[in-house]
């Protein structure tokens, strides 16, 4: 990890509150620092990458196991976005969950929260967009061909719906690092506020899957794109108020 | 009693007087299928204007709690979930009930009533979630934030979702809302004052039971009682 350099630490400490007060310049260079940390993290523990795309296999190999074959698309489409949902909440849980008290406190001394939840926000989408690619793959293999008629229009949901899950699902591991129960929290909280954009995505899924005339789904992608917009604000709000003790 | 500071208390009480003994044995339309049940009009609707309006002090408390710290906010957003979710659970029940006599089933996968399943499960959430945490400012700010989040999502599934589907429920998917059935608009005259008079009995139910919750803090810490903000 590059050095942060003694002044800039000087200036992100001396900032009281920081909505407003850091320059867009630091915030920039600070979302570029925690993402290259993050991505050092999971390079240097790999288990835990690892194990959530093995999550994300097993997952799909209990379901071939179980339902065999797949004929109906609409059974197919929710199968795989329920795998999803699951495989999600899991990856996005560690995102705080996994960092120590210490680590913690130790990086709010060093960065802006908006800095961090737009870091942790990014990272989690990528993560989500790579199980997604991963889970697809799998999926259409374990399960017998692909489906899917409108490709593109496939893809972009996975981008809109791997960005709005990301939105969500990292503020709730905020909220729920900090509770006694963290890892039933997550999924209880997490839930209920996915369930506007998993049936949004659901939508657009089906409809890519039947090949329907794609102007039928542009309304549902900006449907999609505006929840993504609306989560993303508010987690870009609310953070702040999270990280305090 | 105060007449200035407690009146919307005597208007809640008229009017829901009113709304029971006009409800039971007014006059209303004769309608095909609904027959008597029209009367649940009454009751089962006002019920979710008032979940929503008390969701709603739950969030602007949450809001002013954020931005001021002080844990009498926090305390009336608490309570006023807590009334806000037991206007909810009446109102499934008594929806469920005309649910029963209307389209023959207690429950059917409907946008409404799926709506207002996930608003149950948020706030059922809500509570767990403050369940889980020991230290009250923590909890305190962790349920706000939660608070708000759920419910702005809650709007958007009440906005997005019955665009998506079909519904049966009435003032959905293209099926006429309750004005069509009350052509001579005597049913309004009743049903006005029963929303306003459910609406208020809520925040009534929540004003006392923050106070409950007050005294009860004083009983548990007795230096509670110097501090200005309780």
């Amino acid at each position: 990890m590059p050095k942060i350099r003694e002044e800039e630490n000087l200036i992100f400490v001396s900032v009281p509150s920081p909505l407003g007060g850091l320059s867009t310049r630091i915030m920039l260079k600070e979302i570029r620092l925690l993402l290259y940390k993050e991505f050092m993290l999971e390079s240097r523990q790999k288990q835990s990458l690892n194990g959530i795309i093995l999550y994300l296999v097993s997952t799909i190999f209990v379901c071939k196991m179980s339902f065999r074959s797949l004929p109906q698309p609409a059974a197919w489409n929710a199968l795989f976005w329920i795998i999803m949902l699951f495989a999600s909440v899991n990856a996005a849980g560690k995102s705080f969950i996994q960092d120590s008290r210490a680590r913690f406190v130790y990086m709010y001394t060093l960065a802006s929260p908006q800095a961090i939840i737009i870091a942790k926000v990014l990272y989690n989408m990528l993560l989500m967009l790579l199980l997604s690619i991963i889970g697809f793959v799998v999926y259409v293999i374990l399960l017998g061909g692909n489906p899917i008629q409108n490709m593109p229009l496939f893809l972009a949901d996975v981008v809109l719906g791997s960005m709005g899950f990301s939105c969500v699902l990292t503020t709730m591991s905020a909220i729920a690092s900090r509770t006694s129960n963290s890892f039933t929290l997550m999924a209880v909280l997490s839930f209920p506020i996915l369930l506007p954009l998993l049936m949004t995505v659901l939508k657009i899924s089906k409809n890519a899957l039947d090949g329907l005339d794609p102007a039928i789904s542009y309304k549902y992608l900006l449907i999609l794109a505006s929840i993504n917009v609306i989560t993303g604000v508010l987690s870009y709000l609310l953070f702040p108020y999270l990280w305090k003790d | 009693m105060n007449i200035k500071k407690n009146w919307w208390k005597i208007l809640a009480s008229v009017c829901l007087l009113y709304t029971v003994i006009e409800g039971f044995i007014g006059e209303v339309p004769a309608r095909e299928i609904l027959n008597e049940t029209i009367r649940n009009l009454y009751f089962h609707v006002p019920m979710w204007f008032g979940m929503m309006t008390l969701l709603f002090i739950s969030v602007i408390y949450g809001i002013r709690h954020l931005r001021n710290g002080r844990m009498r906010d926090d305390l009336i957003a608490r309570e006023s979930a807590h009334a806000g979710v037991a206007m909810g659970i009446l109102g499934l029940i008594t929806g469920s009930l005309w649910a029963r006599y209307t389209w023959g089933t207690w429950w059917t996968s409907d946008t409404k009533l799926n709506g207002a399943a996930i608003t149950m499960l948020i706030y059922f959430a809500y509570f767990v979630l403050r369940g889980s945490v020991e230290d009250e400012q923590k909890r305190a700010r962790l349920s706000a934030v939660y608070s708000i989040f759920a419910f702005v999502m809650m709007m958007v599934f009440i906005m997005i979702l019955p665009r998506m589907e079909d519904s049966l429920h009435p003032g959905n998917g293209g099926n006429p809302g309750f004005s069509k059935y009350d052509l001579d608009s005597k049913m309004r005259m009743v049903f006005y004052p029963a929303v306003l008079g459910w609406i208020l009995l809520g925040v009534w139910i929540m004003t006392i039971r923050v106070r409950i919750a007050t005294l009860e803090n004083q009983l548990h810490e007795p230096t509670f009682t110097d501090h200005p903000t309780l």
